[in-house]
This record gives C-alpha cells, sequence and structure tokens, in this order.
C-alpha cells in the first residue's frame, strides 16, 4: 500500500484535454502545431518560461515519439516545414 | 462441438469464441450503444421481412393466373397504395438513421480524457507509448507487443489473440487514443470495447476509451496489411487505478 502511496505522487494524471481548433479525429496537425507552438514559445520567452511547458507536454502526449525525434532532427538542420520565429 | 449444442456455457469474457454468432461480452459504454443500435434494428428488421416476405407469397398464392385469371384495375395500378408503400419505407429509413448519427456523434466524442496512449500500427505488432508524466529529461514509457507464437503458448492463453506485453489502463478512465502507423496502414480494433479506427502513416487519429470493468479485452489489426496481418493481435488489460499506477512504477 505505500507503495502505492508511494507511485500515486510520482503521477499526475493528466493530458491534454479538448481543443476547439481541434474537434475531429484528425489530430495530426494537433500535434504539428504545438510543437511548432513551443519552438516559437522558447524562442520568445527563453528555456524556462514556464508557461511554455504546456505545449511541451502537450506534443508529448499527442506526437509519437518517432515524430518528435523527426521534428527535432528537422530542426536541427534548419528543414523544418514551419517557422519558430516568435 | 458440445459446448455449443449445451444449454448452460460459462461465461466467455471479452474473447471471441470459435464459431460464435454474435457479439462478445460489453466492457465500454460505447460497445453496448452498438450492440443496442443492432438489436433495435434487427428487431424491425425481422418485423419488415416476414411481413414482406408474407404479402409476396399471399399474394404469389391467390392472385396467381389460374386462381385469378382477370386483373383486378385496383390491384395493377393504384396511387394511394403506391403512394403508402414509397413514403413509408423512407420514414423507416430516418427513424433508423436518427439513432444511428446520435451513436456514431456519441462514439466520435473524447470526453476529457484522463490519459493519453499512442498506438502505432507496425508490420507486424502494435507498440505503445504513455508520455503523460515524462518530463523534458525522463525516458518516455514505450513498449512493443507481439503475439505470442502457439509453441509458447500456456495454459489458458488465446491463440492468436495473447501478447507478451498487453496494454494496462485504468478502468472507468476516460482515455484518449492516438492512433497512427509506422509503415503501412493498419486499423486498431478491439470489439469488446467498440474501437476501430485506422492506423495510417503520417496521420494522427483520436478516439476514446473507456472501460466499466476490469479484465482483459482482445482485439485484432483490421485492415490487411501483410502477410502477418492476422498475427498482430492487440490485449488491453484494464485494471484498478492503484494497479495501473504500480504498473506505472514497474516500468
Ligand atoms: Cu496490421
Amino acid at each position: 500500500m505505500s507503495d502505492t502511496a508511494e507511485a500515486q505522487s510520482n503521477y499526475l494524471l493528466q493530458t491534454a484535454g479538448f481543443d476547439a481548433r481541434f474537434p475531429n479525429t484528425n489530430q495530426t496537425k494537433r500535434c504539428f502545431q504545438n510543437y511548432v507552438d513551443y519552438n516559437r514559445c522558447i524562442n520568445a520567452k527563453g528555456e524556462d518560461f514556464a508557461p511554455c511547458k504546456q505545449f511541451l507536454k502537450a506534443y508529448h502526449s499527442l506526437c509519437p515519439n518517432a515524430w518528435i525525434e523527426k521534428f527535432d532532427e528537422q530542426k536541427e538542420n534548419g528543414t523544418f516545414p514551419a517557422s519558430f520565429e516568435p | 462441438m458440445l459446448q455449443q449444442i449445451s444449454l448452460f456455457k460459462t461465461v466467455y469474457c471479452d474473447a471471441p469464441q470459435p464459431w460464435q454468432l454474435g457479439f462478445q461480452d460489453s466492457g465500454a459504454p460505447g460497445f453496448t450503444g452498438i450492440v443496442e443500435l443492432h438489436n433495435t434494428i434487427f428487431f424491425y428488421l425481422v418485423v419488415i421481412c416476414v411481413s414482406v416476405f408474407w404479402l409476396l407469397g399471399s399474394i404469389i398464392y391467390y392472385y396467381n393466373n389460374t386462381k385469378n385469371p382477370i386483373i383486378h384495375k385496383y390491384l395493377n395500378h393504384g396511387t394511394l397504395i403506391e403512394l403508402i408503400w414509397t413514403i413509408t419505407p423512407a420514414l423507416i429509413l430516418i427513424a433508423i438513421a436518427f439513432p444511428s448519427f446520435r451513436l456514431l456523434y456519441l462514439l466520435d466524442e473524447v470526453i476529457s480524457p484522463t490519459i493519453t496512449i499512442k498506438v502505432t500500427g507496425h508490420q507486424w505488432y502494435w507498440s505503445f507509448e504513455y508520455s503523460d508524466y515524462v518530463s523534458e529529461s525522463g525516458d518516455p514509457i514505450e513498449f512493443d507487443s507481439y503475439m505470442i507464437p502457439e509453441s509458447d503458448l500456456e495454459l489458458g492463453q488465446f491463440r492468436l489473440l495473447d501478447v507478451d506485453n498487453r496494454v494496462v489502463i485504468p478502468v472507468d478512465t476516460h482515455i484518449r487514443l492516438i492512433v497512427t502507423g509506422a509503415d503501412v496502414i493498419h486499423d486498431y480494433a478491439v470489439p469488446s470495447l467498440g474501437i476501430k479506427i485506422d492506423a495510417c502513416p503520417g496521420r494522427l487519429n483520436q478516439a476514446s476509451l473507456l472501460t466499466e470493468r476490469t479484465g482483459v479485452f482482445y482485439g485484432q489489426c483490421s485492415e490487411i496489411c501483410g502477410v502477418y496481418h492476422g498475427f498482430m493481435p492487440t490485449a488491453i488489460e484494464a485494471v484498478s487505478v492503484q494497479d495501473y499506477l504500480t504498473f506505472l512504477d514497474s516500468l
């Protein structure tokens, strides 16, 4: 039981909620948009700006890890198909 | 075969049985709705079938050439009766369409989920990712789920259905599934939970998952995806929230 209590404190059961911009079954653009928004956010306010974490959590929850890796690669190579300018 | 004849069956939960007719036991409100819609429509379907064939049969019987050599004017053409039998089916179709669409849109709804689980179809296995709890540095929780080959089956396990790593989910919790494919189109389907959604490469499909009881729910890939299409099943294990947290800890 103590294990459970410990486990409970370790995890926050919470995920990205409903987004009125993406009410459909297709959530592809939502993952992408949150990735872009996160990068724009940290470019504008810096890595440690807490509200940016919202986008980070959202795209981590929604994008498959393989996609995130690919996005990061494209970002480094400058081939990501969107601007990160704030 | 004996099991088929026997009246007193044990309960076969959440996995199909050989030569099964009808649905598996429902584990989710969505599937309960589907079964209910099916049963309701089926009732009216039987009523319509019986009355149509009754009418057809009796007309063939009573008004054939030998029994009824004289053609009745009002049987050959009758505007009123033609109007009735054109409009009535239209109304019946509307009566079927409304509850059907209602259910369809209800199933589409992803109600404020607590957890997001990412499902990826590969040739030929499913992989799952839990990323809600991951901090920037933390390792993401991800695992592959392969079918247990027939030679490795233990007593009580299902042939072609059991997998090495089940998806563990908390019961009575709204869960969002994000389904995608890594190579070709697959389809993530778990009948007893009313889930069936395409896993397309380059696209993220969202589906909602809610189990009403604990248990193991089996499903299979439902889009022809190559030679081992029939050998990439999935098993969802619904446990209490406490057990779920213990599971997360054990990963
Ligand atoms: Cu497949």
